[in-house]
């Protein structure tokens, strides 16, 4: 598996852990374009800490390393690297090649 | 002993003074103590697990909370204690020195309330303690870095308390006046009677009288009580 497959399977399933704690009828489906953060998501703001908490444990345990998911343009509307499961990608691929 | 039920503590600074002393009575009620600080610790205790650790190094802090999650899987209680202090004057007072206090006092217990409500939150329950200072609302002249510091961890902590609020994690702070430890060590003793003279109760104070503030903040039946500064001495 490539670094960006295993990324995506890590949010997918940290997707899903977030999904056990929800209403049947208010799932939230997985794809790429999918919107995070703004008026778009049906993410609230706790749901997006709890997702990436999950992610970020995840990325420790499954990569066996100490990682914190902090960013300073977490909440900007604009620039937020949270934006969409694409964005977020992209920002863990970028972060963990450092 | 159960690790899945016994409560679990991580109290910052337990090498000496109120951090060895707040481990060790926690020690003696039967909790699972995680302490640290940058020496060794003399507390030998089935129960007590010693981390080195620079609690103004982010990574280090990081990994002794991965070591508690992977370990208990929970985290009840966090006692943010570890701090240093500096008595100078302002005019006298290198920004190196400031720097070093801000650190430890402010930006240390910052990063341990973050990575402890993440641990926290899975239980939906947590009781965090800061340490602030009666410095803060006498303005003790010469500790001007020191208590803007503390200032800092209260209004820390009243905000934090709202932030983690929805998990269940109550944030308060314990503000002591001086207690003999080496942090007051070279104040001279003129010094500490003026301080006591402003105080309303007009001594020392001790070990359990921070001990028995904790107490009340870091007990369940104290799950409505957050966001609270709490200074000995009646000041
Ligand atoms: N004593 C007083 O009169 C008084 C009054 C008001 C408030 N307080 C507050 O009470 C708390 C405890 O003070 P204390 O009197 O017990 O002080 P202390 O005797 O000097 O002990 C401080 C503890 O903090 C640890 N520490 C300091 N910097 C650290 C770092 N960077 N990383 C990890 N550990 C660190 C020290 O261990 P190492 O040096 O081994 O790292 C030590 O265990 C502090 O927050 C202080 O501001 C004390």
């Amino acid at each position: 598996m490539s670094m960006r497959e295993t990324l995506l399977s890590i949010i997918e399933q940290s997707f899903e852990e977030l999904n056990d704690t929800r209403e049947p009828g208010n799932l939230l489906s997985f794809h790429p374009e999918v919107a995070l953060y703004g008026a778009n998501s049906s993410l609230d703001s706790v749901d997006l800490v709890n997702l990436l908490l999950a992610i970020e444990e995840r990325i420790e345990d499954e990569l066996d390393i100490s990682f914190t998911i902090a960013n300073e343009k977490a909440l900007s509307q604009k620039n937020s690297p949270f934006k969409t499961v694409k964005s977020l990608c992209d920002y863990l691929q970028i972060e963990l090649a450092k | 002993m159960n690790p899945v039920t016994t409560p679990i503590y991580l109290i910052t600074g337990t090498s000496k003074g109120i951090g060895e002393a707040l481990a060790n009575y926690y020690l003696q009620q039967g909790v699972i103590v995680v302490g640290c600080s940058r020496s060794h610790s003399n507390i030998e205790h089935e129960s007590y697990y010693h981390h080195s650790v620079d609690v103004t190094d982010e990574q280090s802090v990081k990994h002794l909370f991965t070591w508690v999650r992977k370990t208990f899987g929970r985290l009840d209680v966090l006692i943010n204690n570890a701090g240093i202090a500096a008595m100078n004057h302002a005019i006298l007072t290198p920004a190196s020195s400031v720097e070093r206090i801000l650190q430890t006092n402010v930006l240390a217990s910052f990063i341990c309330c973050r990575e402890a409500a993440k641990i926290m939150k899975k239980k939906a329950f947590g009781r965090i303690v800061n340490f602030s200072t009666v410095a803060v609302p006498l303005n003790l002249e010469g500790e001007a870095a020191y208590a803007a510091s503390k200032s800092g961890v209260e209004t820390l902590t009243r905000v934090l308390a709202r932030e983690f609020a929805e998990f269940n994690i109550t944030v308060n702070a314990v503000g002591p006046t001086p207690i003999q430890t080496e942090l007051i060590k070279n104040v001279g003793d003129d010094k500490i009677n003026a301080l006591l003279a402003r105080q309303t109760l007009k001594r020392m104070g001790t070990f359990d009288d921070v001990i028995n503030v904790v107490n009340f903040f870091v007990d369940e039946k104290s799950d409505f009580i957050s966001a609270q500064v709490v200074y000995l001495g009646g000041v």
